[in-house]
């Protein structure tokens, strides 16, 4: 596409693991971009590289087995995928940051809150220990924790997973990042608590004007803070648009069975409950991945050339961009 | 406060540990008030080899020296024996295994090959010979037994390190931007200083009952110094016709031992936030 993307821009990304299988082609060729104050969400099963590519733009990938084989990754125009490691330290946590998954196992036991969320303005501001606890309470304040004076006391296994999950907001944003990702920030929720993580981090991404990547699995959390969705599968982004063309007018035959599969409230035929619609079969393996479309095994639509061909992205409309035989040109 | 004295009363292990240990480092810091006799000089043969007496109360040995002086002399020779060797072995332990488990590739190959090396050869025999290249005394035995025995922390350590490193808090430090040596002395030691507490403790009493093996060898602490395993090895043939002369070091040495163990294992389970909570 030929956006200039103002913030991050990923060109065919290429992440492998090798294995003693083989090599498991985990990313295989992603391109997106992220603009500033926008909130792009990756989509995608288990096993479909959207963690990898997350932690392939933090350079964060174990090596070895893995290794980023091929692609650019620009911060601002800036190269940061062939920049050393102590210089990529510094934009860590400080121009890009992350949380992940596991509120419950994200924070050092050791160490109470506010001392965990001082050492981020220890780390990357310089700042005096004292200070550094002042700002690590205001920090408490900002994500909403009741009584953050008293709370930045406490160690981590005193607080509730959502209170942790604040918390690892917290030390994120602290030193103010152009760009959050956010590897499934609340699946390990509850679901009220869900809805009030995804209100922080919305409510927060005004505050600081901050980009945030959403990696998730969980369709409802995309709705509920994205403006452009990326649907990854076996490695590769098959769809892309804005996230009211793609919930509304799903092109590709995945994303169209991703959308079915999600469970309704109060969806009933006359027989009773509907059953959930399921996509049959499993993610292929990564090892040995089909010649053509990697989705061709599982898909209801799936014609001769999506065996054996490889299938270019194609852009339909403005914003909106398949992977798929049904639309190429030829 | 109150929660602290909850908890403890709750480990009765650690306190029992905590408290003989603290009687032994008592009595090897204030040796010259407690002692009723001097070590060394009172030396009376006219009184050698008594049984037990409300003026000798553990007795005395063949030269008439009050043996209980001599234990609580003897107390200082096995401290720092344990002690600082037991240091000296920790420190090396956890440089090598915290380097080992966290920079890995060749630097992990060649400690761990190191360790095996170490590991195969028991400490006594390994300590024996350095005695016999070094020659006796205190500071050498300090040695011998202080770059011996830090194979068992070396391997806990790097295997500590290469579950910690995986969990979540540490890759979320990574994240955030931490450069490696931080993470290692930030993240990851504290969370592994429990076990590495309790093979010290361990360590230390297991470098008690090697000085005093190496003593009653007659490669350690020299006579006249006082010194468990050495009162041991000169009892010997007394084993008999005098049998306190062997027994009330033995004992010293067993609750020595006893209570650093007691204290190791006590102090995991109380340092431990995560055990602590569970009850």
């Amino acid at each position: 596409m030929s956006n200039n993307w103002d913030l991050l821009e990923v060109q065919e990304l290429k992440t492998y693991f090798y294995t003693f299988d083989g090599i498991a082609r985990a990313v295989e060729g992603v391109s997106f971009g992220l603009n500033k104050g926008e909130t792009l969400g990756i989509v995608g099963e288990s096993g479909s590289g959207k963690s990898v590519t997350a932690l392939s733009v933090m350079r964060l990938i174990p090596e070895p087995p893995g290794r980023i084989v091929h692609g650019r990754i620009l911060l601002n125009g800036n190269d940061i995928l062939h920049i050393p490691m102590n210089e990529m330290r510094d934009i860590m946590g400080n121009r890009i940051s992350m949380i992940f998954q596991e509120p419950m196992t994200s924070l050092n036991p050791l160490f109470t809150v506010g001392d965990q969320i001082s050492g981020m303005f220890i780390r990357h501001m310089n700042l005096s220990k004292k200070e550094s606890w002042n700002r690590s309470v205001e920090m408490l304040e900002k994500v909403q924790i009741p009584s953050p004076e008293k709370r930045a006391h406490d160690y981590p296994h005193q607080l509730s997973g959502g209170m942790r999950q604040r918390v690892m907001i917290a030390m994120a944003l602290s030193c103010d990042p152009e760009m959050l990702i956010a590897d499934e920030p609340t699946t390990a929720l509850d679901v009220t608590i869900q809805a009030q993580v995804l209100d922080l981090m919305l409510q927060l991404k005004e505050d600081f004007g901050a980009s945030i990547l959403m990696i998730t699995h969980d369709l409802a959390v995309i709705a509920e803070i994205a403006q452009r969705v990326i649907v990854m599968y076996a490695g590769r982004v098959v769809e892309e648009g804005d996230v009211f063309t793609i919930f509304e007018n799903p092109m590709h035959p995945y994303t169209r069975a991703l959308l079915k599969s999600i469970p309704k409230l109060g969806n009933r035929s006359k027989s009773g409950r509907e059953p959930l619609h399921v996509i049959k079969g499993i993610v292929p393996s990564l090892y040995n991945l089909p010649a053509g479309c990697s989705f061709y095994p599982r898909c209801p639509e799936a014609m001769d050339i999506c065996k054996t061909d490889p299938i270019e992205i194609v852009e339909l409309e403005e914003n909106h961009r398949v992977r798929c035989s049904l639309y190429s040109p030829n | 406060m109150k929660d602290t004295i909850r908890k403890l009363k709750k480990r009765p292990s650690l306190v029992v540990g905590f408290c003989i240990t603290l009687m032994v480092i008592l009595m090897a810091l204030f040796a010259p008030v407690l002692a009723p006799y001097h070590p060394i000089d009172d030396a009376d043969l006219m009184v050698s080899e008594e049984a037990p007496s409300r003026a000798f109360w553990f007795g005395t040995d063949s030269q008439g020296r009050d043996i209980l002086s001599r234990i609580i002399f003897g107390a200082r020779i096995s401290l720092i024996v344990g002690l600082v060797s037991q240091l000296l072995n920790s420190i090396i332990g956890i440089v090598l295994g915290l380097t080992a488990g966290f920079l890995g590739k060749w630097w992990d190959d060649l400690v761990m090959g190191l360790t095996n090396i170490m590991m195969s050869i028991p400490s006594l025999v390994f300590a024996l010979a350095i005695m016999a290249l070094l020659g006796p005394g205190l500071i050498n035995v300090l040695l011998a037994l202080g770059f011996t025995n830090w194979s068992y922390t070396c391997r806990i350590t790097r295997s500590q390190v290469l579950s910690t490193r995986e969990l979540n808090y540490v890759k979320a430090a990574e994240a955030l931007g931490y450069g490696k040596i931080r993470i290692m002395f930030t993240q990851v030691l504290p969370n592994i200083m429990g076990p590495i507490l309790v093979i010290a403790t361990l360590g230390a009493a297991g470098a008690i009952l090697i000085e005093a093996a190496l003593s009653f060898l007659g490669l350690g602490t020299q006579p006249p110094t006082p010194s468990w395993g050495g009162m041991l090895a000169t009892a010997r043939e007394q084993l008999f016709s005098a049998p306190w002369i062997s027994i009330f070091p033995g004992i010293a040495i067993f609750i020595t031992v006893l209570g650093l163990n007691l204290f190791g294992d006590g102090l995991r389970d109380f340092l431990d936030p995560r055990t602590s909570r569970r009850q």
